[in-house]
């Protein structure tokens, strides 16, 4: 199936969040088992766990909608599932591969600070099931903002080492973090002017963290965008690959 | 004194009093323990590794987070086994330790691979219910600590094996190919998870002491035989079969009887030569060696926070 035709706004906003929270899920989960402690092990594959029951909650309802005009049976893992790399509405920084560990903590800040104040917006707007999932995840979301920032600031406020290895993590990803707040025709179409503040608000808790941990912003970089509107970088053709590999060998079948 | 204060707990033991972390303990019960417990944590711990391979491969959605919250259920129960050990006077560092010199053993059936998506069903319905028919009777062993933590597991665990067989259900009701997954996923694993209940009593030189001890209940091969013959019927609602030619019920034992186990292949496994086990410490040992830096900052940050107060 592809969905790269659909107009409704709504529709890709919707695929925009599934995609975000089931590719970031994908990568979290390629921790389990490989943690530096079991305790965070457990910590980060929770985290996955939510953002593949995000992903499926956004998807389902997406499903039903496209269903409508659609002959084609489509449900969350058809979407999941059967579409290309092209039909992918994900933010490039969810895609990265995870790096060192305080690499993939730091990812997961920068994104749940962003979804911290998008659903907060969310859970206001007028489209009832929107609100109604932003209201569910908001408060797993809460708690992936705080693991994810403690630990940003004990790894940068730990060790040389560790700042240091901080510090080259953030180079990697900073130039993916402004297409979190760059926000495309669709989105604004569903958030209307409430998006404005999102973007003022992330700056100030991502600057907060990242002061209290020690870590000083990259002042010179290139800003990645495009995953949004589904140009990807290489990475996504593997996650993809990987994930679609049973539903594509094995097609038409029920597990 | 000595000879009292061990016949005292032979008297707790047979007067099925729970022995606590305090109590007086002969040094060879809590030895007995500190391997036994600590090979249950580590087989949890590795445990998460086969499974986990095949997360980011899961087919559906629904499947995904199924197997995410079982594989995170098994480091919880990592992380209880560890506790109770630690009741003991080991400590979980120490623990690792051993694992990753080789020293701790860990379940011999997670040195075998999960090859098709049909080995995350077969691993909730074959390894995890030979799994519990192992630690049901745990939850009254003797140490408390341990029986507490088991009781926790086996609630969990039986969850696990149900999801395990409806998973192969599904598979077994689905395609040809799917069938085929199914038949060969419970093929390759059957003798494997025979052998889990360890060698055949008279060539288990731990079972007499830990029988006293009532840290085991049930010998080696009483609980391979309930194993077989629960699954032997349970196969019948798959419409599968299982690979051994001797299976028969046997009217007079009143018991499945099955064929003989290749115990020389179990000896291989244990002795670091199965399929997967260098690959299983490895992993181990990478996360161990790649989290150090991690722990490292931790404990820096916690000390210097500490001062601070």
């Amino acid at each position: 199936m592809t969905t790269k035709e659909i107009k409704n706004p709504l529709i890709n906003f919707l695929l925009h969040l599934g995609d975000d929270a089931l590719i970031l899920g994908h990568r979290n989960s390629e921790w389990c088992g490989h943690g530096p402690v079991l305790e965070q092990d457990i910590a980060l594959t929770n985290i996955a766990l939510d953002q593949i029951g995000q992903a499926r909650n956004f998807y389902q309802y997406a499903a039903k909608l496209i269903s409508e005009t659609s002959v084609e049976k489509i449900t969350e893992d058809s979407i999941a599932y059967l579409r290309d790399g092209w039909d992918f509405k994900n933010c490039l920084l969810t895609e990265l591969p995870n790096g060192h560990w305080g690499q993939t903590v730091l990812k997961q800040f920068l994104i749940a600070a962003f979804q911290y104040y998008l659903y907060q917006v969310l859970e206001k707007n007028s489209e009832e099931q929107l609100s109604a999932i932003a209201t569910k995840s908001l408060k797993e979301i809460s708690y992936h903002l705080r693991w994810s920032s403690e630990w940003v600031i004990r790894l940068g406020d730990g060790t040389d080492d560790s700042k240091q290895k901080m510090l080259d993590a953030l180079e990697i990803v900073w130039p993916y973090t402004n297409e979190l707040t760059n926000f495309t025709d669709y989105e604004i179409e569903i958030l209307g002017d409430t998006y404005k503040s999102i973007k003022d608000n992330w700056i100030e808790k991502v600057s907060a963290v990242l002061l209290e941990a020690g870590l000083e912003i990259p002042s010179t970089f290139y800003s990645h965008t495009g995953g949004k509107q589904g140009n990807h970088t290489e990475h996504l053709g593997y996650i993809l690959t990987e994930m679609q590999f049973l539903q594509r060998a094995y097609p038409n079948s029920e597990w | 004194m000595g000879i009292n204060l061990e016949e005292q707990f032979q008297q707790k033991i047979d007067q099925e009093i729970k022995i606590e972390p305090k109590d007086w303990m002969p040094q060879k019960y809590r030895h007995t323990l500190i391997r036994q417990i600590s090979q249950h944590a580590h087989s949890e711990v590795v445990g998460m590794l086969p499974e986990g391979n095949w997360i980011s491969r899961a087919p559906s959605l629904k499947r995904k987070a199924i197997l995410l919250a079982k594989i995170q259920d098994e480091a919880g129960h990592g992380l209880y086994l560890y506790s109770a050990a630690e009741t003991l006077g080991i400590s979980r560092d120490e623990m690792y330790e051993q694992l990753h010199s080789g020293k701790a053993k860990y379940s011999s059936i997670f040195n075998y691979p999960t090859l098709t998506w049909a080995d995350m069903g077969a691993i909730g319905w074959l390894v995890d219910g030979a799994a519990i028919l192992n630690q049901v009777p745990l939850c009254r062993t003797s140490y408390g600590p341990y029986a507490r933590a088991m009781i926790r597991v086996c609630k969990e665990e039986s969850f696990h094996q149900r999801q395990g067989f409806e998973s192969l259900l599904v598979l077994s009701k689905g395609t040809e190919d799917q069938k085929r997954m199914c038949q060969e996923a419970i093929n390759r694993w059957w003798w494997p998870c025979l052998m889990m209940f360890g060698p055949p009593d008279d060539q288990s030189p731990n079972t007499i002491q830990s029988m006293q001890w009532k840290i085991k209940r049930f010998s080696n091969d009483e609980l391979r035989q309930k194993f077989v013959n629960m699954i032997a019927e349970q196969i019948k609602i798959l419409g599968m079969t299982l690979p051994d030619p001797d299976l028969e019920w046997n009217e007079e034992t009143m018991q499945y009887d099955f064929g003989k186990i290749n115990w020389e292949e179990l000896k291989q496994v244990i002795q670091g030569n199965g399929p997967c086990n260098k690959e299983r410490m490895d992993a181990r040992r990478k996360a161990w060696n790649d989290g150090e830096w991690v722990r490292d900052a931790a404990s820096a940050y916690a000390a210097k926070h500490s001062k601070q107060l």
